[in-house]
């Protein structure tokens, strides 16, 4: 038995390569992050390595994006680096709008180690030749904010960011600009048009950032999780990092534990670790002896994966073939008391509030896949209608203009792909399986009435009747499924199936 | 600065004060612990530390090690001895902490992480 | 979360000092790249939402075209047009809490405050706002007032809480 918290269960099957400091350091303290090597990697890179060798470290590294979509980090600042070779400025951002409901990786390295994002956004200016940098966060995380605002002017005092850095001749500095709550700007472009002051909306790729991105100047945008990784792989080398993990993922990525698990937290795993271990070992179970049913990674872009997936490896490639994907890390588990055409519905209502309006479909193809769900949970569709939005998700898919769109409809058809009985029991049978939905249930009153007449009373449609002293009945015609008898009866005499 | 040689000073200086024969007290204090809890803690701390004049020890804070379900949390280093994870940590326990385990050298065993694993 | 496009129905009640404060902040942001949306910020900070008549101070001054102010102010979910609560109560339906029942709980504020998300009680000391996750997925389901986070919150512990803010 240990009294410290990194022997327990939950952290010692982790390993820590973007957290290392999380929890360990006080944030908002630069010396605390400087004796724990802090600013050793931007100093090596200044005073013994050119751009293009942090670039080749970078890329042999095999460091995808964190953000979700994962493409290779060394690859995009190669292009930053190459395409205007000769352009008068260009910029480096961070994204750290962190906006999949349920996630919260980013704030934890916003707020636990602020100064491994300040450096590591150095080392990508000195690579790609830029001398500012902006990190775009949430307005929603104070904490987050105050903390960057401190690390950057003790930096700025130490001559950690300015001019003449290390006395190299590179300078760089950072200001923060904060989001104010559209989604939609965690997409690389939206978010360099918000920067830029005007309506979050994206623009069409190409051209692409890398060549015409923030104020048209070439620029680089990475994730907060991505760079809370450079500064160790320039320290311990690309054979270090890319030692962790699968073939095509390296090193480790941060999940939000979260839903109906014991051990609610974050945490940090080699790439390729099993669901399993993550859900059973780590995340210790779930709660009251439920049966687990999906785990859903990726947000309103990803998808679900069932138990029978259970054993894969976590990684980018593994995660996409079976429907879900990465994603920025948000991890919500979820029992049978969950019902999934209900989770769908949850996050097409979250895309069609977030959606920016630009481009048809996804604008008005959302909004008509939010009403064929809502006709599906209220058990008035067809399976035709099963049919049509099926097809309907593949048309949002293709034809949207940025990522939003392209991935809005990846919660249905996730579902639809593990889960298509629950559909099928909602427009077939009438019934929710995990009695969620509201306008399926049926109230009924059992053998355990009193006949206190209290239900009766309380019903705000005068559905419920019966005798004082006697069993009483709801009339199923008039009831509206608010359910307040359940609430008010005090004998359990109401059930709801 | 502008050479590695005064970074690493200030590395230097600061293991120093880390691993000095300071007894350190640090609070979780990211949005999760705030939310549940951990300023009061934290103020408690402190104000416990200072009425009883303890010299050597430092309340500082940290931000999240990612076992939100035990929050508010608090570790308590100690030189020489392994760290010491308080959990559910309200006022009144965090004075008990600087009671027992600070002052009176013996862990709280109720309440640490032990506890409840 | 859906927002509100129609200009507020309340007089504006703008007083000279809060003006003085507005035309600092835009003169310590004019000539910045990107100055509009900090600007805005800073403005709502003063006057808690962002009124029509300070929307074209910040347009003439920055010789922005109203139209654009008025744009972007409807397309972020942070800015208001309306005046807010006395207490801001903010709802997470982010996933972790939704699937913790967070539903249930923002029913019962609904049904309670007798007003919708977006929305404003008649006599000015709640507002309601269904927001996006605060990151505090360990005490799901949750919900803020102002600063004050209630965390595991069930449908039956709502009264109470409104009721000791409503005696403050």
């Amino acid at each position: 038995m240990t009294h410290a918290i990194d022997k327990t269960n939950f952290c010692n099957k982790q390993t820590r390569v973007a957290l290392r400091n999380c929890g360990i350091i006080d944030p908002e303290n630069i010396d605390e992050y400087i004796a724990r090597d802090g600013y050793q990697a931007l100093a090596k890179v200044l005073k013994t390595m050119t751009p293009e060798q942090v670039i080749k470290v970078i890329l042999d590294s095999g460091l995808r994006g964190r953000g979700g979509a994962g493409f290779p980090t060394g690859r995009k600042w190669q292009l930053a680096r190459q395409i205007v070779p000769d352009a008068d400025q260009k910029y480096v951002c961070c994204n750290a709008d962190e906006g999949d409901p349920g996630a919260f990786m980013d704030r934890s390295v916003l707020e636990g180690d602020p100064h491994a994002l300040l450096e590591a956004m150095a080392i990508a200016g000195f690579a790609i030749g830029a001398t500012q940098g902006y990190i775009y966060v949430r307005a929603e995380y104070p904490v987050a904010v105050k903390r960057l605002d401190i690390a950057i002017r003790q930096a700025r005092e130490y001559g950690l960011l300015g001019e003449n850095i290390f006395d190299s001749g590179f300078s760089f500095d950072i200001d923060i600009r904060l989001g104010a709550g559209a989604f939609v700007c965690g997409e690389e472009t939206a978010l360099m048009t918000s920067i830029e002051g005007h309506r979050g909306e994206p623009r069409p790729r190409p051209p692409f950032p890398a060549e015409k991105g923030l104020f048209g100047k070439p620029s680089v945008l990475n994730n907060v999780e991505t760079y809370a990784n450079i500064a160790q792989i320039i320290l311990n080398g690309p054979e270090w990092f890319a030692s962790m993990g699968t073939e095509r993922s390296k090193g480790t990525k941060v999940f939000a534990l979260g839903g109906k698990i014991n051990n609610t937290g974050l945490v940090e795993i080699p790439m390729g670790t099993t669901l399993r271990t993550v859900i059973e070992d780590i995340g210790g179970g779930i709660p009251n002896g439920k049966r687990f049913k999906a785990a859903q990674t990726g947000g309103p872009s990803g998808g679900c994966i069932p138990a029978e997936h259970f054993d894969i490896p976590i990684d980018y490639d593994n995660l996409i073939s079976i429907g879900s994907m990465m994603g920025s890390g948000g991890l919500i588990v979820m029992d049978e008391d969950n019902c999934m055409v209900d989770i769908a519905k949850f996050f097409l209502e979250f895309t069609v509030d977030e959606s920016c309006g630009k481009c048809t479909p996804c604008r008005i193809g959302n909004r008509r896949l939010l009403e064929m769900l809502t006709k599906i949970t209220e058990g008035k569709a067809t399976l035709e209608d099963l049919d049509k939005m099926e097809k309907l998700c593949y048309y949002i898919k293709e034809n949207s203009l940025c990522g939003l769109g392209q991935t809005a409809p990846n919660p249905v058809l996730s579902t639809l792909r593990y889960f298509r009985d629950e559909y099928i029991s909602h427009i077939v049978d009438k019934t929710c399986p995990a009695s969620v939905c509201k306008k399926l249930l049926k109230f009924t009153i059992t053998d355990n009435c009193k006949g206190c007449t209290l239900c009766a009373r309380k019903c705000p449609v005068n559905a419920i009747s019966g005798a004082v002293k006697q069993k009483h009945v709801i009339d199923q015609d008039k009831c509206i499924k608010c359910g307040v008898c359940m609430d008010s009866c005090k004998f359990s005499a109401i059930e709801k199936k | 600065m502008k050479s590695i040689e005064e970074l690493n000073a200030v590395k230097e200086k600061t293991l120093a004060r880390l691993n000095g024969n300071t007894v350190r007290i640090v609070v979780g204090m990211a949005t999760c612990g705030i939310a549940a809890g951990a300023k009061p803690v934290f103020d408690a701390l402190k104000e416990e530390t200072e009425k009883r004049g303890l010299e050597n020890v430092v309340v500082s804070q940290t931000g999240c090690i990612g076992m939100c379900k035990y929050e508010p949390l608090v570790d308590v280093y100690v030189p020489g001895h392994e760290k010491v994870t308080y959990v559910f940590v309200s006022p009144e326990k965090a004075r008990r902490i600087i009671d027992e385990h600070i002052v009176g050298g013996q862990i709280a065993e109720d309440i640490t992480v032990a506890s409840v694993e | 979360m859906s927002k509100e496009t129609t200009i507020s129905k309340v007089p504006f009640k703008g007083t000279a000092e809060e003006e003085k404060k507005l035309r600092e902040v835009i003169a310590s942001w004019k000539g910045k790249a990107g100055c509009l949306m900090p600007v805005m910020q800073e403005a709502q900070g003063i006057y808690g939402y962002l009124p029509i008549e300070v929307q074209k101070i910040i347009a003439d001054e920055l010789d922005i075209p109203l139209e654009e102010v008025y744009g972007v102010s409807t397309f972020y979910s942070q800015f208001s047009l309306n005046p807010k609560g006395e207490y801001k109560i903010g709802v997470c339906l982010g996933t972790a809490c939704y699937v913790k029942g967070a539903k249930e709980v923002y029913d019962k504020l609904c049904s309670e405050l007798n007003i919708q998300s977006g929305g404003v009680t008649a006599d000015g000391i709640f507002s309601l706002e269904a927001t996006r996750c605060i990151g505090c997925c360990g005490l799901a389901p949750v919900m803020m007032i102002n600063d004050d986070v209630y965390g595991q919150l069930t449908a039956d512990k709502i009264p109470a809480i409104l009721d000791s803010y409503r005696r403050k």
